[in-house]
């Protein structure tokens, strides 16, 4: 399981940098959005994986630490979730407007000299 | 009044986030209501600022213990719940923020600010976002109030559209939101490795790590460092930097002038609660050291390439960074408090020198009607989202009187942000670069090159900015060509002008001020007490 999670958020960030260099501002943008995917499920990653432990502690049982998965880096994935979503959805917004003023969609707001 | 005080530390954050949240439902037409909430929210922030200022120091006994106050977010205990923290450098820094915030907003209402609606808003939520990351104790929340004031800053830059601030926008969010995925990457490893975001608790599991945990610790602060470093623009990451700057509207830009800070104070706080006394600090600071050497340098081959006034103080920003990185890496003791007062003054020179230019610049006609010609041109996509076509050089319908003898007032001005920037006698900007080479020259910690090499950086850096201020000098007030005389705002005047009176009056009470600084730079050395108190007693 580790290697497949470690590999997928590999890939992820890797295809997010090669996109982020691109000259232009749909792919920069896919770029953004995939490397912030890697960002989130490295964070979850960093709670340790495992598998069948709860993350809300339950009164009836027990409360030994190793039989439930760690909460803290599930609530900060959200946080940085939607964080990320409103910073993406801006990005889009300001790359409409770019390409509404130049009429092109290089990063540079213009075409390179062939 | 109990209440107030209990509370007085989150006021700094909650009252911009009402004071924005209400604008918003204000008609955008109904500048002046703007206008006040915005004046009243800043006025409110000083004045928090300045009673926390005092609460840090020994004037106010009693009230908190050893001088630093601990807000826990809904009562929880301090590692579980999120903390806010003032002590003496976040309290300082709050209230640089509150000053400069005032300044900009009195600027702007002058007719900056048209249409209202955006721009006071997200001021304010800038102002959140900065007050937040300067007080919070806790790292992911210190994220969350980069984020906060990253959004506004984005929406603030492209204030007066144009394709040139659109293009550089674009470059200035995709460069940021690249290194908030670093700065995320580098919490959830020290959180990995940790298990606590909260900075004092951080501080004694940092002491207690087996030395094989200690790799991945310092693995993901060099790559939360490497975050901090490009907000605060320093080489090789720094060159969105002087291109937003410039383009940014002068109030914009002024309020900008702390934006670079905070990655400063990010940098300053984090390595003094984990730092500890062991070999890894030197090498980091070593690093430091050569990073601000380049920016140093960096900003100053910009700086002599400069042409416009906006674009020369862009590169003293990044000079005024590397000069602080270069000097916090030496790694001397006695140099954290002229830092400190180097850290403040150029904040106020900078927001200054860049409202300066809004008057400046309207003297030249050419690059009003330049400006003039490119907001003419058909924006399609901001017809059809029904925005105003906004009108930043709009020269009609100001507010208030206008004040005599323009010329004279800006050039007496432009003269003193020159010799503040330049650090030239008699002026506090000589005060502080005075003070920082003599601590480093007077050290005997320092070998002898790197301090020379980072002295002689220091004063070229001081060369260049008179040469450059010269040339741009002279072409803005001497030469005749296409110049008329602006009418200046008294609204518009009074606050350069009180944020100059602001740092002579520092400068007056140098001693006071120093002993501050000195008590702070001793509480980075030691941030057992900042433990102690967030920790609530605990060993």
């Amino acid at each position: 399981m580790e290697l497949v999670y470690a590999l997928a958020t590999g890939v992820l960030t890797a295809s997010g940098v090669w996109l982020l260099l691109r000259p232009r501002t749909f792919q920069v943008l896919l770029g953004l959005a995939l490397l912030s995917y890697a960002t989130n499920i490295f964070i979850f990653g960093m709670g340790r994986l495992t598998l069948h432990r709860p993350p809300v502690i339950r009164g009836d049982t027990p409360v030994d630490p190793s039989f439930y998965a760690d909460p803290t880096p599930q609530a900060l994935v959200l946080t940085a979730i939607v964080i990320a979503f409103a910073t993406t959805a801006l990005f889009l917004v300001v790359l409409l407007a770019l390409r509404g003023l130049t009429g092109t969609d290089h990063v540079d707001g213009r075409e390179p000299d062939a | 009044m109990n209440v107030l005080l209990q509370h007085l530390p989150v006021l700094p954050v909650v009252v911009p986030l009402v004071t924005g949240a209400v604008m918003l439902l204000v008609r955008e037409r109904r500048r002046r209501t703007h206008g006040a909430l915005a004046i009243t929210s800043f006025t409110i922030q000083l004045a928090a600022a300045v009673v926390l200022l005092l609460l840090t120091t020994d004037t106010v006994r009693d009230v908190w213990t050893e001088g630093i106050g601990v807000y826990r977010i809904g009562g929880w205990p301090a590692p579980f719940a999120i903390v806010l923290v003032v002590d003496r450098l976040a309290a300082m820094m709050v209230m640089l923020s509150a000053t400069l915030g005032l300044a900009a907003i009195l600027y702007s209402v002058a007719h900056w600010d048209r249409p209202a609606l955006p721009f006071h808003a997200l001021l304010q939520f800038l102002a959140m976002g900065v007050n937040g990351a300067f007080l919070t104790g806790d790292l992911f929340n210190l994220y969350v109030f980069f984020e906060v004031l990253l959004a506004a800053s984005y929406g603030l830059v492209l204030r007066g559209l144009g394709s040139q601030r659109v293009k550089t926008g674009l470059n200035y969010i995709a460069i940021n939101l690249a290194s908030s995925s670093l700065f995320l990457i580098g919490v959830a490893l020290i959180y990995g490795i940790s298990g606590t975001l909260n900075m004092a608790d951080l501080t004694q599991k940092v002491a207690a790590l087996e030395p094989d945990d200690r790799t991945i610790l310092e693995a993901g602060a060099a790559v939360l460092g490497v975050a901090f470093l490009v907000k605060a623009g320093s080489w090789p990451l720094n060159f969105w930097l002087p291109r937003t700057y410039a383009i940014a509207l002068p109030p914009v830009a002024a309020i900008f002038a702390i934006l670079s800070k905070v990655g400063i104070y990010a940098v300053i706080r984090v390595s003094s609660l984990t730092a500890g006394d062991n070999i890894t600090t030197t090498i980091l600071d070593e690093i430091l050291f050569w990073v601000g050497l380049g920016t140093l340098l960096a900003g100053i081959v910009g700086m002599l390439s400069a042409r416009h006034l906006s674009r020369f103080i862009a590169y003293s920003v990044v000079i005024s960074t590397g000069l602080v990185l270069g000097a916090l890496g030496l790694g001397i003791e006695t140099l954290i408090a002229p830092v400190l007062f180097y850290i403040g003054l150029s904040v106020v020179t900078t927001g200054t020198f860049f409202m300066l230019t809004g008057m400046a610049e309207r003297a030249r006609e050419t690059i009003v009607a330049r400006n003039a010609a490119e907001l003419t041109a058909p924006a399609p996509f901001f017809v059809a989202y029904g925005v105003a076509d906004p009108d930043p050089y709009g020269i009609d319908e100001e507010i208030g009187t206008a004040i005599p003898a323009a010329m004279a007032f800006l050039g007496l001005i432009f003269v003193f942000c020159v010799m503040l920037v330049a650090g030239l006698p008699p002026l506090p900007g000589f005060v502080a670069k005075f003070a920082i080479l003599a601590a480093v020259l007077g050290s005997p910690e320092v070998a002898a090159a790197p301090a020379w090499l980072f002295a002689s950086a220091v004063l070229l850096s001081g060369l260049a900015t008179v040469i450059t201020t010269s040339r741009i000098g002279i072409r803005l007030f001497w030469t005749s060509a296409a110049r008329r005389v602006p009418r200046l705002r008294l609204l518009e005047a009074a606050p350069v002008a009180l944020l100059l009176l602001a740092m002579f009056a520092a400068t007056a009470a140098a001693p006071v001020v120093m002993e501050f600084l000195d008590a702070t730079a001793a509480s980075l050395q030691d941030p057992q007490a900042y433990v102690r108190a967030v920790l609530g007693g605990e060993p």
